[in-house]
């Protein structure tokens, strides 16, 4: 187990240079900061004199050299546009963006798992069409247009909830919902079918020969095995969870990591930029050896080698 | 063996309703089981075995599977008139079964313990032994090396034969009266397969449960069972002792089946099968159902099904020419 997280750790190390060096490139093919930063008028001298104290100057590749130096030593610059180093803004927004993560998981649990039972259950029946149907709908509606129909809706027409940035409880209702909508299509289709893989298996056949309920031939026979790929999805959607949230963050005006990332980009704020993604390809590495390491316990045929 | 039977059915049908038409799985199957008798449930694959098997428990497949006549007499009680509540109570307690494939009849995710646990927990036992105690005990009681190990086992950590041997387990527990084994032994490697068999008539003697065995080898006929039941395309067309079938088989299908057992002796001759393909379950002939195939058929074989008539002692068949 030990041998397998030291190896899982060092693939990792080998992904994130790979993610580092595809952000730093494709950040500066961009455009320039400095042309965003300083006002229309400034002089050629102005532009140099920034360019400097940004430690612009130089090839790409110099300026590479540089920032793997510093970021092996723990620093990935100091953001352009806060003047502070960019780690720092980052764990300064992650509380705000993790806040969104447990209600939204909540959500999409509580509703995905009886659903996605049930459908398996009653197959073809009324719940199994309404959910398939929200399903569709999840998944086929973009977030920011779910997003901006709510905000029309509560905040705009009804005027019942706020319509951005956090706050009270009432602040979590849309950006919940919006986050949600996705993750429970997902869970529910894939809790469906893997409950009608379970309900079909000959284990299945012996717990009903030896007389166990039928509630525990479900929610403990069945659900117990049907949940095993859920977990992977778990894991997917995470990582989706804080890098995608980018487009709710924005609708919303939450002061989260997809937020950070937005406008770490619109104002080409390189080292920003490049910390924000570096800490994002950080935190899916970790949820996925956390995934890997949970399969182990939800499933005991798998041991690690 | 005289007394009353322990399970009797009677003239069961279970058909599949589905949208193309109602496939006639079960047609009208008879048969009784004595207490602490083993009977052999034979035919070929498709023929209605398992669905009879099925019905008895009332666990049919799907939705579209309905048992739609006959009774099911377990001492005398119908247990299709029973309240679902009152099923549960019969299933694992009166009557088990053991399933075909051990690879895949035990939960993944469960210890064997647990698993065990499970059907234990049914019958309380005024000794106070715990559930665990009672999990080694009945493992032992299978033949299982290592007991206090397997327990906190999971069945990936088990052979298909070891696995086989907890399934067995598992239906014993609750000392039920009727054990229902679905061709037990054909997954198992040949090796093992006649340890098990042993294992069954030892414990089939020292419960004294009847068993309903099905299979489609004589061979494993010939050691396990008192009486045979021949199944063909949903109905039983022979029934009678194990010897008087053996030596006098009166329904062609019987004689074929037996002809078609290979034999060690005679080296020189192709295996025997029988011509043909067993008519489709929705579309059943009026007459004989094994007309077709039959060299024996004559034309009232087509018209008209023929009744079970008694050909010996204890000895029933359906077919005409016996009649």
């Amino acid at each position: 187990m030990q041998r397998y997280i030291l190896q899982r750790l060092v693939q990792g190390m080998v992904l994130l240079v790979v993610v580092t060096s595809i952000v730093f490139f494709i950040g500066r093919m961009t455009g320039n900061p400095v042309d965003m930063m300083l006002p229309e008028d400034a002089t050629e001298e102005d532009r140099q004199d920034m360019i400097e104290r940004l430690e612009l100057d130089g090839s790409v590749m110099d300026q590479f050299g540089v920032f793997i130096v510093d970021a092996v030593q723990g620093d990935l610059g100091t953001s352009i546009r806060y003047r502070k180093p960019a780690t720092e803004i980052f764990f300064q927004r992650l509380p705000n963006t993790l806040a969104m993560i447990p209600p939204a998981m909540i959500l999409a649990i509580a509703m995905a798992v009886p659903l996605g039972v049930i459908s398996a259950l009653r197959r073809g029946g009324i719940i199994d069409r309404i959910s398939a149907t929200i399903a569709v709908l999840g998944i086929s509606t973009p977030n920011f247009w779910l997003g901006i129909v709510l905000i029309y809706l509560f905040s705009v027409t009804l005027g019942w909830l706020p319509s951005s940035r956090m706050g009270g409880p009432l602040n979590y209702i849309m950006p919940t919902i919006t986050l949600g909508t996705f993750l429970v299509a997902g869970f529910m289709r894939l809790i469906r079918s893997s409950m009608l893989e379970t309900l079909d298996s000959e284990f299945v056949k012996l717990a009903r020969i030896k007389g166990v309920s039928e509630t525990a031939v479900i929610w403990k026979h069945c659900l117990r095995n049907a949940l095993i790929p859920v977990l992977s999805l778990w894991g997917v959607f995470m990582g989706g969870l804080v890098t995608g949230a980018i487009v709710t963050e924005t609708v919303f005006a939450w002061p989260g990591i997809g937020r950070l990332t937005y406008e770490a980009v619109i104002f080409r704020d390189y080292p920003l930029l490049q910390a924000v993604i570096i800490m994002d390809a950080i935190f899916i590495l970790f949820i996925n050896l956390l995934v890997d390491i949970l399969y182990a316990y939800v499933d005991p045929r798998i041991r690690f080698e | 063996m005289d007394s009353a039977p322990v399970l009797e059915v009677r003239n069961l049908h279970t058909h599949f309703f589905l949208r193309r038409g109602v496939v006639r799985a079960v047609d009208g199957v008879s048969f009784s089981l004595g207490r602490g008798e083993v009977l052999g449930l034979v035919g070929e694959s498709g023929c209605g075995k398992s669905l009879t098997a099925l019905s008895i428990l009332r666990l049919l497949p799907q939705e579209a599977a309905r048992t739609i006549e006959g009774r099911v007499l377990l001492d005398g009680e119908d247990l299709l008139e029973k309240s679902p509540s009152d099923m549960r109570e019969v299933r694992g307690q009166r009557i088990a079964m053991i399933l075909q494939d051990p690879q895949t009849s035990l939960n993944p995710v469960f210890t064997i313990g647990n698993q065990l646990h499970e059907a234990l927990a049914r019958r309380p036992e005024d000794s106070g032994r715990s559930l665990r105690e009672r999990a080694v005990d009945v493992l032992r009681r299978v033949r299982l090396a290592a007991p206090e190990q397997r327990v906190v086992q999971y069945p990936h950590e088990l052979s298909g034969g070891m696995k086989q041997r907890v399934v067995g387990a598992i239906a014993i527990s609750c000392a039920p009266e009727v054990m229902i084994a679905d061709e037990p032994t054909t997954a198992l490697d040949v090796t093992i397969q006649l340890q098990y068999l042993d294992l069954l008539k030892e414990l089939q003697t020292s419960l004294g449960m009847g068993i309903l065995f099905i299979t489609h080898d004589f061979g494993v006929v010939a050691r396990m069972c008192d009486r045979v039941a021949v199944m063909y395309a949903g109905r039983i067309v022979e029934t009678g002792p194990v010897r008087e079938i053996f030596d006098n088989p009166v329904h062609p299908y019987t004689q074929a089946l037996i002809a078609s057992v290979p034999k060690l002796r005679d080296q020189t001759e192709r295996l025997r099968a029988i011509e043909g393909q067993p008519p489709a379950l929705s579309d059943l002939p009026v007459g004989c159902r094994f007309a077709d195939r039959c060299p024996h058929a004559e034309p009232r074989c087509l018209e008209k099904y023929p009744e079970a008539v008694t050909v010996g002692e204890n000895h029933t068949a359906s077919c005409w020419l016996a009649a």
